[in-house]
């Protein structure tokens, strides 16, 4: 595993407002690390960093190894960037448009066609090619924007918000596409959209008000959003005291009639403990439900956190 | 070879939109009438000149007006063609395509600055063609002819250095024009000040851009005046450079 992207003890002031505060992380090839986080948290200001469209106040940028602001030639070519605006030139057609872009990161003239071809191909817009990128709809000028990033076949793929004003086939098309790209390439996502990061990140992040609150591998993040509770029904009033005595079993809630809400520590599972217990003492299981939570759950837990402690 | 790759993108863009080839025609068209008019005043005091000795020639008379001319309507129109260069890329974000691609800053001003000369020098072939033309009714100096393309090259180098610079630092395109044509317009008259009374300032006729001008233009090529231009041009490309490197560190 090599290291593409290093990212150590990074700020960015704007005058007053710390916009990025003391950030550091690191991303592997192959990696697809979800960047998340509420509006002005600092999202967009770190991924314009590592493109070079910012210099940090303080802290490096390491992109293969190459330092963004000593060799910034050599660390960019291995860039690819879509912010959070696409940068389009409205009056050029897309293939025209994307020829300029593979001239600019230095491709040979050979390699420019094929580049282009393969581009518009994976991005769905192998049709499209003599339109005029004025005319084209919001959805397919986002696309234009996305083979822009990928065009020159960069190590690192860093796409802002990528599946805004898509549609939903569109998105669940870019999703695959992302996917796709992460076996390759590393790809930094920032998106407001939980669902999304669940199925194409390999990692999250969460930044909020500038710092980094929770850096975790997918597998970790399912891992909190597996149940910790169980919901439970029975027909007759059970014994609380015998489901108290179950191991791991930490509190119970009385919720409606005959339904309870069972704690436990998070690594166990009880729930055949309780079947097994229920059948026993003849109490009638009518429901048994391990909660689970949701990311949405998690990320506000985290973000209003963070939010009390200052 | 990044420089030429956006110089050419520019140019490309230059000509789909209708402001270039409208710029081409009316320059030509209101150049030709004054080279007209010019021939007319010629053919009129032509009988007298022959009595003197080292009378202006064809070229003193109708060249070196003619370019004289063209300068001040490149005043004009020079900062309609540099205003969007830098100021229309930031506002429509595209200048963050240029950031992340493997270029460096001044290839990037330098590319702009390429394209617009281009152009310009686009204009300088058509406007020449005008005295060519009477080389088949008569003689040149070419010489005094060549000193003039010479002035004119350098002078539309200046011009679109300083348009460049002033598109660097507006946030708007027609803030970037108004500002380079009022500079422009400054530096070519800033050496009226006590010219008549004749205790005009030495370094505001440095400063002049016409002064030096009408040097080359009178056929008098001196290093000094081309070395004004040099540094007009070389100053400004590197104030726009920096210009635009302040665009990432915005504080």
């Amino acid at each position: 595993m090599n290291t593409l992207i290093e990212v150590n003890n990074l700020s960015r002031q704007f005058g007053d407002h710390c916009a990025v505060d003391d950030v550091s992380f690191s991303l592997n090839k192959g990696e697809v690390l979800g960047f998340l986080g509420p509006n002005g948290a600092g999202k967009s200001t770190t991924m314009k960093m590592i493109c070079g469209n910012l210099i940090p106040t303080a802290g490096e940028i390491k992109i293969n190894g190459y330092d963004i602001i000593d060799q910034p030639k050599l660390a960019k070519a291995e860039l690819g960037f879509l912010p959070e605006i696409p940068p389009l030139y409205s009056d050029l057609t897309v293939d025209e448009f994307l020829n300029y872009c593979a001239k600019l990161h230095g491709l040979r003239k050979k390699a420019i066609k094929q580049s282009v071809i393969r581009g518009k191909l994976k991005c769905g817009l192998s049709d499209m090619g003599s339109r005029l990128i004025a005319n084209l709809s919001k959805g397919y000028q986002q696309r234009v924007g996305i083979a822009q990033a990928i065009l020159h076949n960069p190590s690192v793929i860093i796409l802002d918000e990528p599946t805004v004003g898509l549609d939903p086939i569109q998105i669940l098309e870019i999703r695959e596409l992302i996917r796709e790209l992460g076996k390759e390439h590393s790809v930094i996502l920032s998106t407001h959209i939980l669902p999304e990061v669940q199925h194409s990140c390999s990692r999250v992040q969460i930044i909020h008000h500038g710092k980094l609150v929770l850096n975790e591998s997918i597998e970790g993040l399912s891992q909190r959003m597996t149940s910790s509770s169980v919901l439970v029904r029975f027909r007759e009033p059970p014994e609380l005291e015998a489901i108290h005595a179950i191991e791991h079993v930490t509190g119970i809630e009385e919720l409606e009639q005959q339904q309870y809400r069972i704690c436990h520590h998070q690594d166990s599972n009880i729930s055949e403990k309780i079947a097994i217990l229920a059948v026993d003492k003849q109490w009638g299981l009518l429901e048994l439900i391990p909660e689970k939570h949701d990311m949405e759950h998690i990320f506000l837990s985290i973000t209003q956190d963070s939010n009390h402690h200052e | 070879m990044n420089s030429l790759t956006i110089a050419g993108r520019e140019l490309r863009n230059l000509f789909l939109s209708p402001l270039a080839w409208t710029i081409l025609g009316v320059t030509q068209l209101i150049l030709a009438y004054m080279f007209l008019t010019q021939i007319d005043y010629y053919l009129t005091i032509q009988p007298k000149l022959v009595g003197i000795a080292g009378a202006p020639g064809v070229t003193d008379l109708i060249v070196a007006p003619l370019f004289g001319n063209a300068a001040v309507i490149l005043l004009l129109i020079i900062p309609l063609l540099t205003m969007r260069t830098i100021s229309d890329e930031r506002r429509n974000k595209t200048i963050s395509l240029l950031f992340t691609a493997p270029i460096s800053l001044s290839e990037i001003v330098i590319g702009k600055f390429l394209a617009i000369f281009t152009f310009l020098l686009i204009i300088l072939f058509s406007i020449a063609l005008m005295p060519l033309s009477l080389l088949t009714v008569g003689d040149l100096d070419l010489g005094k002819f060549f000193a003039c393309l010479l002035a004119m090259v350098l002078l539309m180098a200046s011009f679109n250095a300083l348009g460049l610079y002033m598109s660097a630092i507006a946030s708007q395109p027609t803030v970037a024009a108004v500002g380079s044509f009022g500079a422009l317009l400054l530096l070519w008259i800033i050496d009226w000040a006590g010219s008549n009374s004749g205790n005009g300032s030495a370094l505001f006729e440095y400063i002049s851009i016409m002064r030096h001008f009408e040097n080359l233009l009178r056929g008098l090529v001196s290093t000094v005046d081309v070395f004004y231009f040099i540094l007009f041009i070389v100053g400004f490309l590197s104030l726009s450079i920096r210009r635009l490197d302040n665009d990432r560190l915005q504080k």
